[in-house]
């Protein structure tokens, strides 16, 4: 069965862009949302193996969206990386502090995501 | 990062979405300087930028993104409020918008001029100029309230400053406490920020995998407003939510400052009934209040749907035209209308399988056609397709057409500049924004226009010295205005300067040798202006020699006639000038007029031809050596389809007369016969045919024989021009 990956990010492109990376990745499955409200059914819907969010979005930023899925039950243990332009230090340690297992800034090369995706998934 | 085709249309498409929502915002802004900030429109105005950078970066276009970059930091600053939005700040973000369309115009073509990335870069300087006006970091307010850390650690910087805001204007603070199923907890979510945004103001809303009882999901939000906790306990009664207070609030006696109409009632519109609380809150125009809704401009004159743009003074600026082209291939289209397209291919398919099914039943066995019955079914069948392609038809044609109000948003902006750079002071109106054409019309029409609002600003308006020594208001006004008039729409443009000097067309045109003394004393007024039109007239004549018009009309006017259309002036020395451009609503798909001229056959667009008539060979009359023919009294001239096209001429005693054209200039078309109407696809004529006047393309009947489709514009002004200047001809 194909693993399942969650993508958060509001710019249409760059969620394309993002997707096509994850998905050069044999044996996975991308899911798309622009908002972080999307997420959260998303997230209550079904099982992910992988989450990967931007930081600033309406609603509910990535921030609040990392708290979230920290603090389940489901998944806690689920790996989360952010993909964001805030390249400052106080945003990454933030972010890496709430959890997060990577933190990427725009622009990364799709090989970069590539990599990390097969050994947080251990795909060989 | 390499891009390919698709990415780069990608790109280039939220790009341009991205920057027309923030040509709106910084429209209103521009309109709002000097006034108290909402946090909700500068922070509407950060996110596009901030947008803008991400996608760039993730793209790898450099130079928007460092520009970004630059505009997200400064706006940054603005909305966490160390520095003040002055005049310099707003011209400076204008600037840099300006840039981007520039840049991104370079961008979609795969160019990179030096000129574009020196420009990006002075502007991505000048926005780093500006200080922040002394940070006044005292002691942290945040400290007095009682905040997770849990929470405190997801705040972004803007929520807590949101927050800081909140607390330095004597807000009382809560953490509002819901749990919501997680079927609907969106709706749910809507219905209770509803509730408190009408209160005050909601700082962040952090989701919580923790709701207590393990089935819904909890969110806590954080609210700051001028309201007692009994109040917003008794507001959110209705609602799974409870309310713990992080910061009281303080009545305090009442401040004089706050003037009683501040003072309204808190029910939000729309609230139920037994929620109407009896309190009165103060509701300051502190800026969380309010959040988003602007009042609309209201203008008498012009309604209140205008859209107004106030230039600021004189003020140097960098040069560069970022004409508002389209620069995207995408129509964004309602689902609504998506979906009725759908529908319509549905049926089609249906129709098909029907008439699969009669081919069937034809060719088995090889037999003759079963019968009457078969043919009456096929002819069903014909018939149902051809209203379903009917549907089809006017769906798609729906589907392409765009607000005109893209356009003139643009133009608002050309507006302001060159306002600016000649010292005027103008009021741009738009009126009519929402009327749609096709999205070729109104991306071929972005051109014309700004040249014809330029013009307008640039010669047209006189400075504010010399109308107030006109004893007109100093205040120009330049309006845009569109109208739906059946399938056309008509496109004005007018201002309140000082007109065309018909004097000075006079000597222009003599001088250059395009009228002679003689032709050129006899013109009307009105006659004289039109000559602004003259191919070679522009060129032949220094702007300013015109106090006003000239720059390119000719080309604007080529322009227009592309698009099937006819512009005209009318102006009055002292007054102002009015451009009229009339044009099809649609040009893909016309429905035409099939007429034979010695045996061969050409369309005609229908909308252009305003009547038809027939007349014997004796009623023609000659008139300075021009043929003519009398309609209801109007003497109109008259041009003989086969003389225009050089065919040989069948001797008719009666020839069918078509009227095209408007008001003035009105021309016959003689034909020899009409052959009926039929909905057309124009297409373009390719290589050496492409510019031959008087045709507009080629057609194909349903023959599979091509037709040629005439271009009436274009033979109004071959007939209506050639009299003035014969030796043009």
């Amino acid at each position: 069965m194909a693993y399942k990956i969650l993508i958060v990010e509001d710019s249409k492109a760059s969620r394309e862009f993002i997707a096509s990376a994850v998905e050069s990745v044999g044996g996975v499955e991308a899911f798309t949302t622009s908002t972080g409200f999307d997420a959260l059914k998303l997230l209550s819907r079904q099982r992910f193996d992988l989450i990967i969010t931007d930081l600033n979005m309406p609603g509910i930023n990535g921030l609040e969206l990392i708290n979230f899925v920290k603090k389940s039950p489901t998944y806690r243990e689920t790996p989360l990386f952010v993909i964001t332009t805030e390249g400052r230090e106080q945003d990454r340690a933030k972010g890496l502090a709430l959890g997060a297992a990577e933190y990427l800034v725009k622009p990364f090369e799709p090989q970069q995501l590539e990599g990390l995706l097969m050994r947080y998934l251990n795909i060989a | 990062m390499t891009t390919s085709t698709k990415g780069l249309s990608d790109f280039v498409a939220e790009a341009t979405e991205i920057l027309d929502a923030l040509s709106r915002d910084l429209a209103i802004l521009d309109r709002r300087r000097g006034e108290r900030l909402e946090p909700d429109l500068v922070n509407g105005i950060f996110r596009s930028a901030h947008s803008l950078k991400g996608l760039a970066a993730m793209f790898g276009e450099q130079r928007i993104a460092q520009l970004a970059h630059q505009t997200e930091d400064l706006l940054d600053r603005l909305r966490l409020g160390r520095i003040e939005l002055t005049e310099k700040v707003v011209d400076a973000l204008i600037e840099s918008f300006d840039t981007f369309q520039v840049v991104l115009a370079e961008t979609s073509r795969r160019e990179r001029s030096a000129v574009a990335t020196e420009r990006a870069e002075a502007v991505s300087q000048k926005l780093a100029q500006f200080i922040d006006s002394g940070t006044v970091e005292q002691s942290d307010a945040l400290d007095q309230l009682e905040l997770d850390t849990q929470v405190r650690n997801v705040l972004t910087e803007y929520e807590e400053h949101r927050l800081r805001e909140n607390l330095r204007e004597g807000m009382a603070v809560w953490k509002v406490r819901a749990v919501f199923d997680l079927s609907d907890f969106d709706q749910g979510l809507a219905r209770l920020n509803s509730k408190l945004k009408s209160l005050g103001e909601v700082i962040s809303t952090l989701p919580s995998a923790d709701p207590g009882d393990g089935t819904g999901i909890a969110f806590d939000i954080i609210f700051g407003g001028k309201v007692e906790t009994e109040k917003l306990r008794l507001a959110l009664t209705a609602l799974p939510a409870s309310v713990h207070p992080l910061f009281q609030f303080q009545p305090q006696p009442a401040e004089p400052s706050l003037p009683l109409e501040q003072l309204v009632s808190p029910t939000p519109p729309g609230a139920e009934p037994e929620h109407r609380s009896p309190v009165r809150v103060a509701v300051s125009n502190a800026p969380q209040q309010a959040s988003g809704a602007l009042p609309a401009y209201a203008n008498p004159r012009f309604g209140t749907a205008d859209a107004m743009v106030r230039p600021s003074p004189k003020q140097p600026d960098g040069e560069g035209d970022p004409v508002g082209r389209g620069l995207t291939q995408t129509v964004r289209v309602d689902i609504g209308r998506l979906d009725s397209l759908m529908d319509a291919v549905g049926e089609l398919l249906l129709i098909k399988a029907n008439v699969a099914r009669l081919a069937e039943q034809a060719s088995r066995g090889g037999k003759p056609p079963p019968g009457q019955l078969w043919g009456h079914e096929l002819h069903r069948e014909s018939r149902l397709l051809e209203r379903k392609l009917d549907d089809l038809q006017k769906g798609i044609l729906e589907v392409r057409m765009v607000p005109l109000g893209q356009v003139f948003d643009k133009l608002a902006r050309t507006v302001r500049r060159i306002a600016r750079e000649s010292g005027k002071e103008v009021d741009f109106l738009m009126r009519g924004g929402e009327v749609e054409v096709d999205k070729l019309i109104v991306e071929a029409l972005s051109d014309p226009l700004m040249h014809i609002v330029r013009n307008a600003v640039d010669h047209g308006v006189e400075t504010p010295d010399e109308r107030e020594r006109l004893s007109k208001r100093p205040r120009a006004a330049v309006a845009i205005r569109a109208m739906q008039r059946g399938n056309q729409v008509v496109i004005e443009i007018s201002d309140d300067g000082r007109g065309l000097d018909e004097e000075r067309i006079r000597e222009v045109a003599v001088r250059t040798g395009i009228l002679t003394r003689a032709q050129a004393e006899e013109m009307t007024p009105r006659e004289l202006q039109r000559l602004i039109f003259l191919p070679g007239f522009s060129t032949a004549s220094r702007v300013s020699e015109l106090s006003g018009r000239g720059v390119g009309l000719d080309v604007v006017k080529t322009n227009i006639s592309r698009l099937s259309g006819m512009i005209d002036t009318h102006s009055e020395r002292g007054v102002g000038s009015t451009f009229t451009i009339t044009l099809p609503e649609t040009l893909a798909i016309v429905r035409a007029l099939v007429v034979s001229v010695s045996g061969r056959v050409y369309a005609v667009p229908l909308n252009a031809v305003s009547e038809i008539t027939s007349i014997a060979e004796s009623e023609v009359r000659t008139v300075e050596g021009r043929e003519v023919i009398g309609l209801r009294g109007k003497t109109i001239p008259l041009a003989r389809l086969a003389r225009v096209f050089e065919l040989p001429e069948t001797e008719l005693r009666r020839c069918f007369i078509l009227v095209v054209g408007l008001a003035h200039r009105r021309l016959g078309i003689a034909v020899d016969e009409l052959l009926g109407q039929q909905d057309v696809v124009v297409k373009p004529l390719g290589g050496r045919l492409r510019h031959t006047p008087g045709i507009a393309g080629a057609t194909d009947l349903g023959d599979r024989n091509p037709v040629l489709v005439l271009d009436t514009g274009a033979l109004i002004e071959e007939v209506v021009n050639s009299e003035r200047r014969p030796e043009l001809v």
